[in-house]
């Protein structure tokens, strides 16, 4: 029996050190009208080979593109071997939140160092040891805005990932929190500033604006955090492509409170959605107000430097209904993962980033050249929006030649008829975009 | 041990980047500084290595962790899960270029429909307290939905998990405590009062964090149900009854399973998790909204649910935690998953057993899957639950889980799992036995372990008081 390693001599012996006949006798507690009588209606059990040969069986069945020009908030990197190697390590991912500093140093460490990053990143002060994801993570900050604020309205942008935003919408119904919409302006792609100071009140808890947005659109920032902080409100960014912080002006330069987002670029496969990690930092003032695990350096009873999860006042298992959140398990692997790609990139993350940007750039005006035009007039970081003749058409001419052309945008913004949102990574070389025009 | 900046060295890497395919940029803006470290390749796997020698997992030894379940974590699922049908399947391609991941997520979905007896369920939950907010927003929009705009109440036992208070509140939900009585069970009397119009549901831990099955459990769905609210249980502690009760069938009408605990993921250091939502026929309308369905030989979307509580996730949630439940539950089969809860409970049992002339046994009944007992007998020689803990460290095992259940003064909770052998089992009950002598011969040697640990016991307390959460040691 699969990882069950009893032998009948040693459950008789048990039984009997218990003092009953059989195991069914333990359960004397269940009313015996619910126990159950033999087996449940399941397939038989299969031995690990017979269980490979199933399981990889499924994994082809998904058609995946040999040429993926697919982004929308997962998006597809190179993984150095060596990053999964490490992570995989069995005390790493064997191991359960570090509630004993004394054998876990290196979990708590890894993660001291993983905030570390993170702070350096976006240029804020505090952080914590992940989240689930980067939209989930968006909607716990919508009930940390008003928190802070005491104000119960939160406004998000149009082009935010319509994922996050719908999940969004339903941590705020369900905290009672009204949520509205700003307009994106139609030229630039940029959030329609005008729009959002008309929509911005003493009401108002946080403003949250994705950069880059969903249509890979880079906002002014600076601009949109001055006025946001101007009305008392929390300014927020969303970042579902990590990879632009290596380039991009870094939130907290900008005047941004809060910035949150999905860390999968950060050396996770894109995996169907996860499992990624969200991240979420903030200014010092804020620190006190983040959900989630934190881990502090400490010493221990000999003066030695040591680490030990901390601020553990504001976490459910203490203060239970007045707590910054429910959250308990985390995506700590996935941050170890994410920490260390970045320890493997290190300052050539700049590099990576510019890569990207580029040879976006450089693919956006291939397509000009072939008569696909931009939609957006704004800059882009590593996707862009452009205008076809017949979107579901040619991305199914294109799937044909094994190239995922890009995400139709029409399902969803539906007045956004023939337009196709194109992410370029480093995994495209050149030879993947002459394909794509040529299959045009 | 010095941190991965302190170790960085100007001008070093251990990567090389491609030459962009042109030069041009629209960018106006740049970040200037970008202080991450640059080491080697061998730099970075030989830190990495040294900190994880400075962890402790399953794969290392005994990890009776009460209420975290931590079983054995079979290496065929993480092969799984790598598969590159998978791990390259993108969530927002076209359905029917991911009939392998869909067909997982519904697969998955069927199993879990057999062991709980539920008839609506999602997987889009990323753990168990996010399962726990998905079923109490589900629990809001049902009595909403009937116009029973009353219903702000949710009862949740002294014994329970802080998540599960937490929870109520993220929903706006006020949280009213049922105490327990004297042998762990909820208090029925109390419950009968506290229950009326005003109550949404109770969230109840089955079995309890006691690890006690409630005898009571048909009564109190009983009691819920007369007076219009909802019984929601917490199946952190399914791992116990597993293959013995069905959950549908006490009167449970919707729960949350943590696979990350009952189907072998691994806890990853705290994560990545896995949640699932289970729900009665009258609930089915509250899921979230993408649910994945089969029609014909094909697997599809559909999102066309107007009462749903909307998305709690993006995507298709830790997918990957799904792939390898899936593959454990295909490995369990019929036999494999009758035995999971009775193993369980046998270990569990056998520990209590073996323990209970050496520590104090608050509840002497049979427990399920794990056992709780507290420091009463060495709290005569100053010895607390805190100093036990920390002298198994010294002999290579993870502690129990401790000072939880908060209703067991100094709880030590004890949760073998069923992968552990007889022979492990017998090993640590030994070393507990020692612990016990030693905490009346030598407290002081207790007081002052961990003695062979790389760090002794660290200062929670200056840690809080003074957050030091960065290193701030810069890299170049």
């Amino acid at each position: 029996m699969p990882y069950i390693p009893h032998t009948q001599k040693e459950t008789e012996e048990m039984l009997k050190a218990i003092g009953v006949s059989k195991i069914e006798d333990l359960f004397d507690a269940v009313p015996s009208n619910l126990l159950q009588k033999g087996y449940y209606n399941l397939p038989e059990g299969l031995n690990e080979q017979k269980t490979k040969e199933k399981i990889s069986k499924i994994a082809k069945k998904n058609k995946n593109a040999e040429m993926n020009f697919l982004g929308g908030g997962m998006y597809n990197h190179y993984i150095p071997a060596h990053v999964p190697y490490l992570a995989g390590r069995g005390e790493f991912y064997t191991a359960y939140t570090p509630y004993q500093p004394e054998i876990s140093q290196g979990i708590l460490q890894s993660i001291f160092e993983y905030q570390t990053m993170i702070t350096r990143l976006t240029s804020m002060d505090a952080t914590n040891a992940s989240m689930y994801d980067g939209s989930s993570a968006t909607a716990e900050v919508c009930l940390m805005t008003a928190s802070i604020t005491g104000r119960k309205k939160v406004l998000v942008g149009r082009n935010v990932n319509p994922q996050y935003r719908e999940v969004m919408n339903t941590y705020c119904k369900a905290k009672d929190l009204e949520i509205k919409e700003i307009p994106f302006d139609m030229g630039s792609g940029e959030i329609d500033q005008e729009k959002l100071r008309q929509l911005m009140d003493e009401n108002t808890a946080g403003v949250f604006v994705q950069s880059p947005n969903f249509f890979g659109v880079v906002e002014d920032m600076k601009e949109i955090s001055s006025k946001v902080k101007a009305k008392g409100a929390i300014s927020v960014q969303i970042v579902t492509e990590a990879l632009s912080l290596g380039l991009l002006v870094p939130p907290g330069e900008n005047g941004v409170d809060i910035v949150v987002g999905e860390g999968q670029s950060f050396g996770l496969d894109v995996s169907a959605g996860g499992p990624g990690f969200g991240f979420l930092a903030t200014k010092e003032q804020y620190m006190r107000k983040l959900p989630g695990r934190i881990v502090g350096q400490s010493e221990d009873s000999d003066g030695k430097k040591a680490y030990v999860l901390t601020l553990q006042a504001r976490e459910q298992h203490i203060r239970r209904e007045k707590a910054t959140s429910n959250i308990c398990s985390n995506q700590a692997l996935c941050a170890v993962r994410g920490l260390i790609y970045l320890a493997t990139l290190g300052k050539k993350l700049k590099d990576l980033a510019m890569l990207n940007h580029k040879n976006a750039l450089y693919f956006q005006k291939l397509l000009n050249g072939k008569k696909v035009s931009r939609l957006f007039s704004s800059s882009f970081f590593n996707e862009f929006v452009v205008t076809v003749d017949n979107a579901s058409e040619i991305l199914k001419k294109l799937r044909k030649n094994s190239i995922a052309g890009g995400i139709n945008l029409e399902k969803f913004y539906p007045e956004f008829k023939d337009k196709i949102l194109i992410c370029v990574t480093e995994m495209i070389d050149k030879q993947a975009m002459e394909k794509y025009l040529g299959s045009l | 041990m010095q941190t991965i900046f302190e170790k960085s060295v100007t001008g070093r890497s251990a990567c090389q980047i491609q030459k962009p395919m042109s030069e041009e940029t629209e960018l106006k803006e740049f970040r200037l500084t970008l202080d991450l470290p640059e080491l080697s390749e061998l730099d970075i796997v030989r830190h990495y290595t040294a900190l994880s020698k400075r962890a402790f997992g399953v794969d290392d030894g005994f990890y009776p962790l009460g209420s975290c379940t931590m079983k054995y974590n079979p290496k065929i699922n993480e092969l799984a899960c790598n598969l590159e049908g998978f791990t390259q399947s993108h969530p927002l391609d076209e359905t029917e270029n991911m009939q392998g991941t869909l067909e997982v997520i519904y697969s998955t979905q069927e199993y879990l429909k057999e062991v709980t007896g539920f008839t609506g369920l999602t997987l889009e939950p990323t753990a168990g307290a996010h399962g726990e907010l998905t079923a109490l927003m589900m629990i809001k929009a049902y009595h909403l939905d009937r116009n029973d705009t009353k219903r702000k109440k949710i009862l949740i036992p002294d014994s329970a998990h802080g998540t599960n208070p937490a929870s109520a509140a993220m929903c706006g939900f006020e949280c009213i405590e049922i105490p327990s009585d004297k042998d762990g069970y909820v208090d029925l009397a109390k419950l009968s009062e506290l229950v009326n119009d005003e109550t949404a549901g109770l969230m109840l831990t089955i079995p309890n964090t006691v690890g006690l099955f409630d005898k009571n459990i048909l009564e109190i769905s009983k009691i819920l149900h007369e007076k219009g609210a909802l019984l929601y249980m917490d199946g952190a502690n399914l791992n116990a009854i597993l293959g013995i009760v069905k959950p549908a069938e006490m009167g449970v009408d919707l729960m949350h399973i943590n696979l990350h605990k009952t189907f072998s993921t691994p806890h990853g250091g705290g994560g990545p998790g896995g949640g699932f939502v289970g729900c009665v026929k009258d609930l089915e309308a509250y899921l979230p909204a993408q649910r994945v369905v089969k029609d014909g030989d094909n697997f599809k979307l559909d999102s066309n649910f107007p009462k749903s509580i909307g998305r709690v996730r993006a995507f298709f949630s830790n997918f990957g935690v799904i792939v390898r439940a899936y593959t454990y539950m295909l490995s369990l089969g019929k036999e494999g998953t009758q035995r999971i809860g009775r193993y369980a409970t046998l270990n569990a049992n056998y520990i209590r057993v073996k323990l209970s002339q050496y520590y104090n046994l608050p509840h002497k009944v049979n427990c399920m899957h794990e056992v709780v007992f507290n420091d009463e007998v060495q709290a005569q020689y100053g010895v607390s639950t805190m100093d036990i803990a920390k002298r198994l460290l010294d002999f290579k095992y993870h502690p129990p889980t401790i000072y939880f259940p908060l209703i067991v003064h100094g709880a030590l909770m004890i949760e073998p799992t069923e992968t552990e052998s007889k022979q492990t089992m017998d090993e640590f009950i030994d070393v507990m036995i020692q612990i016990a002598h030693e905490a009346k011969a030598s407290p002081q040697m207790l007081h002052d372990a961990p003695h062979t640990t790389v760090v002794k016991r660290v200062d929670a307390v200056k840690a809080a008081r003074n957050p030091v959460i960065v290193c701030n040691m810069c890299c170049s």
